[in-house]
């Protein structure tokens, strides 16, 4: 799927500063080097297995499906892993590969800070140095990862450039690294960027669609009718549709934050509401205006809340092999609290998304078919803000 | 022989960058003039992007402020068109990538052409990626300028083989932005850049003193100067145009050794 200059249909590509192009170039012929030895892939077996806890559950929603009353429901727990998401399986697998290239020091963006606190992990764990930029806007909304991150040894740079949100502080990462290459490695969080990044983070998050074939072969020796995720830049979809992609016979569904409502200004659907452009080093579909200015974009989700989406998931989309669907904050925060209650599990509010999704489609399916939701992420950083959107005064 | 090279044949050349509409389009046509007239070699247009990746936060307010102001690539295109009545000095446009493509990029080559835009640099297209842009720069004659950094090592024969218009060599790793300090030792890329290319190349990144200028010219065919200029900009809004004029007049002097 992807041709030597990373490049997913008409997406991807590196759109990326001169400065740039070498480190990227050395990142690209590092990795493929260490992706095909054995000893590289046995270490990071091992940090998988021991320190993140892998394999994750594949746990039947018994309850929900019962509630539903269609198709049976199983929930992949990326939420039960080592600093609670999906993001801690990229990170391992790039903090060791920076290392193995001889980087002292891992720089990241991150939005909520699901992403900056699971750097800033590797980091405190391989003896690097750590720094990650966050908007300011979202360091006050998270004040409590902000302070893990410190705890955890890194530096947290607020942005104040821009909407000081996440997509400012993926430009401001991209800034730090023309200023300092040769001891530095970009941790980027998602399925974005220029390639190698999209191939490379889509590549360590595979290891999601990877079990979950495995484990519902043992559970009910087929494969699912469909796979739902959330999609911000996409790195816990792209994980979760990946094995799936030559299985023509599995759905494979992206739900978007529209935040509120794709008919408003207020949304981070890029599907729905973007159009092709490029930026952030890559092809793919943007939030953008007439000019192709990008568009401040919302979500009650810090970490949907980004105006692009990754390149594979473009092509995804226009071949229709992956389908991308709009679900609301209503919607998500509706979706968090029954699944709260159904099945005992507080789900991130990102990965609410999915949930909503499925909501809305198991009780049309036949009660043999087989439904996979990915929970990318656990719920605890987002009740407050799920408490306030309901209108209770409650702050952490 | 095309503007461009004309602006290499006035001894080293003195390349000035201005942020369009900042903070607004007549502000900006005055300052043109006043550069022109006082021995700019060459001009660039900036055309704000909402995320300029490249840009230091002097430039990344500019931009800010321009499309705070309502700034937009047509508006841009009419000023651009009203300045070439009187204005013969070679313009440049520099922007990103999404600017041109989200406008189309037959369609914004042609506006150039049909403005009077000598060249167009995109600082987020690199050598790879250039493909898709160049035919469509080339059939409406506006030159598509490369850049080389002191990062780019085993690339640097390549892509001055290639290189059309002029050069950009950047001084020094970040982002634009005005340095106390220049201290990349730039001999051995210039001596590959002289190897393989047909056209001038111009330092810039970081130069705000004459001195900088002076030192920086010496190796060079010429020099571009930014965030000094777009400082001046936001420091003196509408009256900014006479004192860009005089800092102009102040670089093109340092550069061509008159003082």
């Amino acid at each position: 799927m992807t041709n030597p200059k990373g490049r997913f249909g008409i997406h991807g590509g590196q759109y990326i500063p001169e400065t740039l192009m070498n480190a990227l170039i050395e990142l690209e012929e590092a990795y493929e080097r260490y992706k095909a030895d054995p000893e590289f892939i046995r270490e990071l077996e091992t940090l998988f297995n021991e320190y993140a806890g892998r394999p994750s559950r594949l746990y039947f929603a018994e309850k929900m499906t019962r509630d539903l009353g269609g198709a049976k429901i199983y929930l992949k727990r990326e939420d039960l892993n080592h600093t609670g998401a999906h993001k801690v399986n990229n990170v391992l697998g790039q903090a060791l590969l920076a290392k193995k290239m001889g980087k002292t020091r891992l720089i990241a963006e991150t939005g909520a800070g699901q992403h900056g606190v699971a750097t800033a992990t590797a980091a405190a764990l391989m003896g690097m140095e750590c720094v990650v930029f966050m908007g300011e806007e979202d360091t006050k909304r998270q004040a409590l990862n902000v302070y893990r991150m410190r705890l955890l040894g890194a530096e947290v740079i607020p942005v104040t450039t821009g909407t000081a949100t996440l997509k400012d502080a993926v430009s401001e990462t991209f800034r730090e690294w023309t200023k300092r290459i040769s001891d530095t490695h970009y941790c980027l969080g998602s399925v974005m960027g220029p390639h190698p990044f999209p191939t490379i983070v889509r590549d360590f998050q595979a290891v999601i669609s990877k079990e979950i074939k495995a484990q519902l072969m043992e559970k009910e020796g087929r494969l699912p009718d469909a796979v739902i995720a959330c999609v911000g830049g996409g790195s816990n979809a792209i994980g979760s549709f990946y094995h799936f992609i030559p299985d023509k016979s599995v759905r494979l569904i992206g739900c978007e934050a529209a935040g509120r409502g794709i008919d408003t200004f207020e949304t981070a659907a890029t599907i729905s509401t973007g159009r092709p452009g490029i930026f952030h080093g890559m092809k793919s579909y943007f939030c953008q205006d007439e000019y192709g200015q990008i568009a401040p974009v919302y979500s009650i989700s810090a970490g949907l809340d980004y105006p692009g989406i990754g390149p594979e998931h473009a092509w995804l989309h226009d071949t229709h092999r992956a389908q991308y669907v709009p679900i609301t904050d209503e919607e998500a925060v509706c979706a968090f609290e029954y699944l709260a209650r159904t099945e005992g599990i507080i789900p991130a509010i990102e990965s609410a998304h999915a949930v909503a999704y499925a909501q809305k489609i198991a009780p049309e399916m036949e009660k043999e078919k087989i439904i996979v939701i990915t929970l990318s992420g656990r719920g605890d950083k987002d009740c407050a803000a799920i408490a306030r959107y309901r209108g209770e005064d409650l702050h952490e | 022989m095309n503007r461009i090279a004309s602006a290499f044949q006035n001894g080293k050349a003195f390349i000035a960058f201005i942020t369009c509409g900042d903070p607004d389009i007549e502000t900006t046509k005055a300052c043109v003039r006043e550069m022109a007239a006082a021995g700019a070699d060459l001009i660039e247009l900036g055309v704000p992007f909402s995320d300029p990746t490249a840009e230091g936060p002097v430039i990344q307010e500019a931009n800010l402020r321009a499309l705070t102001g309502g700034v937009t690539t047509d508006r841009i295109f009419d000023m651009v068109r009203e300045l070439r009545e009187d204005v013969s000095v070679p313009l440049v446009f520099m922007t990103y990538a999404n600017v041109v493509f989200s406008y189309g990029p037959q369609r914004f080559l042609a506006a150039c052409q049909d403005a009077g835009i000598d060249g167009l640099i995109l600082p987020d297209l690199p050598f790879e990626e250039k493909g898709e842009f160049l035919d469509v720069c080339r059939a409406n004659g506006v030159a598509l300028i490369s850049l080389i950094a002191p990062t780019s090592a085993n690339r640097v024969a390549m892509i001055a083989r290639q290189a059309e218009g002029f050069l950009y060599l950047v001084s020094s790793l970040g982002v634009t932005g005005t340095r106390s300090r220049i201290d990349t030792d730039l001999s051995a890329i210039i001596r590959v850049i002289r190897e393989n290319a047909t056209v001038p190349f111009a330092i810039g990144f970081g130069i705000s003193t004459p001195q900088q200028a002076k030192t920086m010219a010496a190796q060079a065919d010429g020099v571009i100067v930014g965030s000094a200029i777009v400082k001046l900009v936001a420091r003196f809004g509408k009256e900014a145009p006479k004192r860009v004029g005089a800092f102009v007049r102040e670089m093109k002097d340092a550069v061509s050794e008159k003082k």
